[in-house]
Parts: structure tokens; sequence; C-alpha cells
């Protein structure tokens, strides 16, 4: 870098003044190779930083973007809660848990609206994410979970499907293949509270749309469980395959009767009052 | 060539300094603005839907 500086310079000023001036040198075809090469050499290293930074941004900027776009989005559902942020205590203290009738089944709200907050309490005490109707890369990119839109919606008869990403844009079911059986997962809207319950994981290639039957992989059966289904990539750094956790709807409690004890505190938190 | 483009930056040095730091950061927003997210759907990373090709 010097070098060339006092090599300009001096070919600017024409060696005046410099105690040793430069012999006249005539531009050689060696000159134009060296040049070419050297425009070419600080392009290749241009294109690896580049590179570089662009791993950077996908493996972590994205996360970054998508988390401050879904906290906003949470935010602006929450607003207008009035329900109570703490589980009622039902009339009598009898062990049974209430029974509130079949569970509300709200209308699907168009591309890019708000279905409700999916919590994972698996995936840590934070987990709080939006569901958004709609799969399209606009939605899964930066809003997290979206709602496949030719599925039913949650506590309707039939398949509640979400995708999310494993990896980037968030990363919203990463820990999708640490699910064990039991593991509950609570869906809020406005209605109410779906507490589903982990079933099982399965890998499969990425067309197998059966998945997202009304009865999960059963073409022609008629649903009478609600299931919530949810896909995302595998194996974690890749996309040859999806993984699919299926899991079923237990109970339902509506929105007058509070959260379940289970995620109280983080519903209170999604609510600005943790 | 980027030794030529500073050279040809005007001012003094730490203005010329300035000037190119200024440039690299337009540089950055111009690739996280269009270029990353353009170039990110040639990754196959991103795809988490089941039979992407009827979901648009």
């Amino acid at each position: 870098m010097a070098q060339q500086q006092t090599d300009g310079s001096a070919a600017m000023t024409t060696g005046g003044g410099t105690p040793a001036p430069l012999p006249k040198r005539r531009i050689t075809a060696g000159d134009v190779v060296r040049k070419i090469v050297q425009i070419i050499g600080e392009l290749l290293v241009t294109a690896g930083v580049v590179l570089l930074l662009f791993v950077a941004w996908e493996l972590w900027w994205t996360n970054v973007e998508a988390d401050a776009k879904q906290s906003e989005a949470i935010k602006s559902f929450t607003q207008d809660f009035d329900g109570p942020l703490a589980p009622v205590a039902p009339p009598s203290a009898s062990a049974v848990p209430v029974n509130y009738g079949p569970p509300a089944v709200a209308q699907a709200p168009g591309h890019g609206g708000m279905i409700g907050i999916m919590y994972i309490p698996r995936f840590g005490p934070d987990y709080t994410r939006p569901i958004i109707q709609g799969t399209s890369s606009d939605i899964l990119d930066t809003l997290g979970l979206g709602h496949y839109a030719n599925t039913t919606m949650p506590g309707a008869p039939g398949n509640f499907a979400v995708a999310g990403h494993r990896q980037t844009h968030g990363a919203v079911l990463d820990n999708i293949h640490l699910l064990v059986p039991g593991d509950r997962i609570y869906v809020q809207t406005t209605d109410g509270y779906y507490t589903y319950v982990f079933r099982n994981n399965q890998i499969v290639m990425p067309e197998r749309t059966d998945v997202l039957l009304p009865v999960p992989t059963q073409p022609g059966a008629e649903p009478t469980d609600s299931f919530l289904t949810m896909t995302s990539c595998n194996p974690r750094f890749g996309a040859q395959e999806r993984i699919i956790a299926y899991s079923v709807l237990e109970s339902w409690q509506p929105v007058s009767a509070g959260p379940p004890s289970e995620i109280a505190p983080q519903v209170a938190q999604a609510h600005g009052k943790g | 060539m980027y030794g030529w483009i500073f050279r040809h930056l005007p001012g003094p040095l730490w203005v010329r300094i300035l000037t190119s730091l200024v440039l690299v950061a337009g540089a950055l927003v111009l690739m996280v603005q269009f270029l990353f997210p353009w170039f990110s759907q040639f990754t196959t990373l991103t795809d988490s839907t089941i039979g992407s090709a009827q979901q648009p």
C-alpha cells in the first residue's frame, strides 16, 4: 500500500525534487497484466469478505431482526387483552378439572393476520412466539410461526398445522427435536387457551403433504381429535428433509378462566405485567 | 483498486479515512438491505414448509 502510494505520487510529479529521479519508464505489457491481476485479486478478496458477511447475516442478524418483529407482533396482540393473567380458581376446590365445553373455534384471519401466541415451556421460559396466518416466506422470515391456511383453526376437529424455521429468521423451531412425549404446548387466542400434548416426531421428505391432512398421514379418515402439527427443516442446518411434531388437544379454557398455571408467569410477562 | 480509490478521495488524510469508513458503512447497509435478502432465496436453509411447491 505504502509502496503504491509513493509510486503514484512520484509518477504524478514526474520525479521533480526526488533525490534519485526514476528512470523514464514506458508502461509495458507486464505492468498491465500485473495491474489486472491485482484488481482481480482485490475483487476475489472482496467476494470472500462479502460471503462471510452473508453467513453472519443469515445465521445471526436475521434472528435479531425476526425477534424484534415478533416481540412487536406480540405487543400489539396483547395490547387490548383484558382477561385475567393468573389462573382463576374453580368455585369448588375439587381436584377434577373444570370442563368448559367444546373449544371455541375462531374464524381464520386473512393472510398475515395474527391467530395467537404459542408457549412451549420445553423450549425455555421465554418461548413466546406469534402465530400468523399463511406460510409464505414474508411471514416465516420475520414473524416466525406460520399457519397453513388450508388447515383448521385451533380447537376444531382436524389438523391445526404451523411451519417455522429451524435456523435463521428467529429459529422458532430450533429445538423441535427436544420435545418429549407428554410435553404441553399452549396456544393462546382471543378466545382462550388451548393445551396440546406432544405425542411424537417424524422425519419425512419435503413433499409429504399428507402430514397436513385432518388426521395426519391418514387420507380419508374422519377427524374426531384436534391435532397440532408443527413442521420445520431437518437436519438443523439443512433442508433435505422435514421434521414433524404431532400433538393432540388435551383441554381448553376460555380467557375468563385465566391462563393454565404452567404458563401463567409467561403469559403475564407477554402481556407486559410480569 | 482500493488504493486507487483512496488516493483519489479529496481532502487531507483524516477526511479521506472518514470518507472511506462512510463508504464501507454504506456498502454494508446496501448489502444487508438488498443483496443478502435477495441472495438468501438461493440457500435452502430456510425451507421449513411441507410441499413448498404448492405453498406460494
